[in-house]
């Protein structure tokens, strides 16, 4: 059913769709309308049977989870930013332990200093904690990837996030067209556990592991994900087959075929990337996009036929992997190892700076004329770096960088720039 | 494309404007996407919202930097926020206020426009009268699809009441038809002026 709804709530109807059995949840912007719709419905009876937590905590949220999936139910939470970073050590138990939980994590911005908006630090911090990261370009996309996440979760048993940028996609109003109950039923089959914590049938999950034994349990966790490698486009295949429509997937291009110039992104900046490239290919520039849409597996082999006959590549991203630069450029390098072109890093949209496509077809101009520098700052602005760097300089004690940056741009409070 | 932008208070339903107007544009068959620049939200901090609406699907996620339309629900944020930063000569302005623009301290602004395009009309008072409360985003989108044309009035009630129920939708509905009507007959008077 087409409608005009906003992303939140177009995600937790998709997860009511797939019938959880248990969400633990602890609200954090910009995640929080999601798991308020999920616990409306679990309320009014919407999803049934279905336990809704109310937990004290994203760690008691991942745990409930574990627990949960661990005595057989399909179990749901959604976090972003430092509610991730809270549950960090649950995540490594839920994928080492191989249960597959889906969680989404709306993106945002990890403090100090504290901020809301978007950007992709908060699951990027998490991308070798072995959870399956998918990266969703439109709100469609986004319930679309939640319906095949626990499809790919649970064939191969592993934990998937399901990343969605935080109010450009969970606080937009979009068409989205919603699946009936069948469709998802016929997609999705009841949860099997491959291993259950049953009283009556005890068994040891998460069992101590010495050097003996270790090296291995964690080389199956990285065979599980290149298993995954194949699933996932099989997985979107039969997905688009029974609801006629292409969502999900390990990468799409976008107008690369003939391309000299290749944009590489995640997430909803496509879009805006798109209508640049658009434009730059009216004046005859050869430039196109690739979106990666599986960060973990990394498709390492596409990205390679995608890209290898291009004479330059730009990675933006957004998320700064400080003191080296870039983290998804790091992992398209690697799959580009042997080849030879340019390689460009643009770091952009940090804590929610906007990323316009005036700003991006100056970028991919400069791109065409090779004057980018191996990692770039798009819209950073240097003078205000330049004169804190300056009263740094200048005076011994100079106090918190954040208070003298917005006393100095006359920033009472913080505002969306 | 039709860009509206639309500047108001947290707490006067700036957000909520924004997904009202893509809901009605989609009740249309348009294609429309609503989305906030969220600050940290507070009581009576500036908000903008905005809303495009097209005919192909929409791609972009950047922020309306150059709007075709602007609906300013606080007249007060005139001297706070450059509110009609990147609207074009043939922008359309539709102000909550009792006051002309002219009173407003913006007739020397207005000469650039089309002065059929800039419009005030008093939602604060006619939310009071509906809805006793001074709530003036539905009214102003009564209004506004009187000013532009981008949407029908009968497309804005079915998106108030795709999002209200029972009386506060129909209050809300009744206030809309109010701004339309009060709108038609501004534009009226205008064009026999003109």
């Amino acid at each position: 059913m087409r409608k005009q709804e906003e992303g939140s709530r177009a995600v937790a109807e998709a997860v009511a769709l797939c019938r959880p059995q248990v969400i633990s949840a602890y609200p954090i912007s910009p995640q929080t309308h999601i798991v308020e719709h999920l616990s409306d419905m679990v309320r009014t009876g919407e999803i049934d049977p279905c336990e809704y937590l109310m937990v004290e905590s994203e760690f008691a949220a991942m745990s409930a989870a574990i627990g949960a999936s661990a005595a057989g139910s399909r179990a749901y939470t959604a976090t972003a930013s430092q509610g991730l970073l809270y549950m960090v050590e649950a995540l490594y138990n839920a994928s080492g332990l191989g249960l597959p939980i889906v969680m989404t994590v709306a993106n945002r911005a990890i403090g100090a200093p504290i901020n809301i908006w978007n950007d992709h630090s908060d699951s990027m911090s998490q991308r070798d904690s072995g959870w399956i990261q998918l990266y969703a370009e439109t709100n469609q996309e986004a319930l679309d990837m939640h319906i095949q996440a626990f499809r790919i979760a649970e064939q191969v048993s592993l934990p998937v996030m399901v990343c969605m940028d935080g109010f450009i996609l969970t606080h937009a109003y979009e068409e989205v067209d919603i699946p009936d109950q069948a469709q998802v039923d016929s997609f999705l089959p009841p949860f099997e556990a491959r291993q259950l914590l049953d009283p009556a049938d005890p068994v040891t999950i998460g069992a101590m592991v010495g050097p003996e034994a270790f090296f291995e349990v964690k080389y199956l966790a990285h065979a599980k994900q290149m298993q995954a490698m194949d699933l996932i486009p099989e997985v979107a295949g039969g997905f688009a087959s029974v609801f006629g429509r292409e969502s999900g997937g390990l990468l799409r291009c976008y107008r690369t075929d003939d391309a000299e110039t290749i944009v590489v992104a995640l997430g909803s900046v496509l879009g805006t990337i798109e209508e640049a490239i658009d434009e730059l290919r009216e004046q005859g520039v050869r430039i196109g996009a690739v979106s990666l849409k599986s960060f973990r597996p990394f498709p390492l082999a596409e990205v390679r036929e995608a890209l290898g006959h291009a004479k330059r590549v730009v990675v933006l991203e957004k998320t700064l992997a400080v003191g080296i630069g870039g983290v998804a450029s790091a992992n398209v390098r690697t799959a580009l190892s042997g080849i030879q072109l340019n390689g460009y890093t643009v770091i952009a949209g940090l804590g929610g700076r906007s990323i316009t496509k005036e700003s991006l077809l100056r970028l991919f101009e400069a791109a065409g004329r090779d004057e980018l520098k191996p990692l770039n700052f798009l819209d950073l602005k240097t003078d205000i770096v330049d004169r804190e760097l300056a009263r740094v300089h200048a005076s011994g004690p100079s106090g918190p960088h954040e208070e003298n940056i917005l006393r100095d741009i006359g920033v009472v409070a913080a505002e969306a720039h | 494309m039709f860009q509206i932008r639309i500047h108001g208070r947290g707490g006067q339903g700036v957000v909520t404007a924004a997904e009202l107007l893509s809901i009605a544009a989609f009740e249309e068959g348009q294609h429309a996407h609503a989305f906030p620049t969220f600050g940290s939200e507070r009581t009576g901090a500036p908000v903008t919202s905005f809303c495009r609406i097209d005919q192909s699907p929409i791609r972009s996620r950047e922020p309306i930097s150059a709007p075709d339309a602007l609906i300013v629900q606080d007249p007060t944020l005139l001297h706070q926020v450059d509110l009609f930063a990147g609207l074009g000569d043939d922008g359309y302005v539709l102000i909550n206020s009792t006051r002309s623009f002219g009173d407003l301290g913006l007739e020397e602004f207005a000469r650039r426009f089309r002065p059929e395009r800039l419009l005030t009309v008093p939602a604060t008072d006619i939310a009071r009268e509906h809805l006793g409360r001074p709530l003036p985003n539905t009214v102003l989108l009564g209004g506004f699809s009187s000013l532009s044309g981008a949407v029908s009035i009968d497309s804005v009630a079915k998106a108030i009441r795709a999002k209200f129920k029972g009386s506060v939708a129909d209050a809300n509905v009744v206030a809309a038809e109010k701004a339309h009507e009060y709108v038609q007959r501004e534009r009226t008077e205008l064009a026999a002026h003109a």
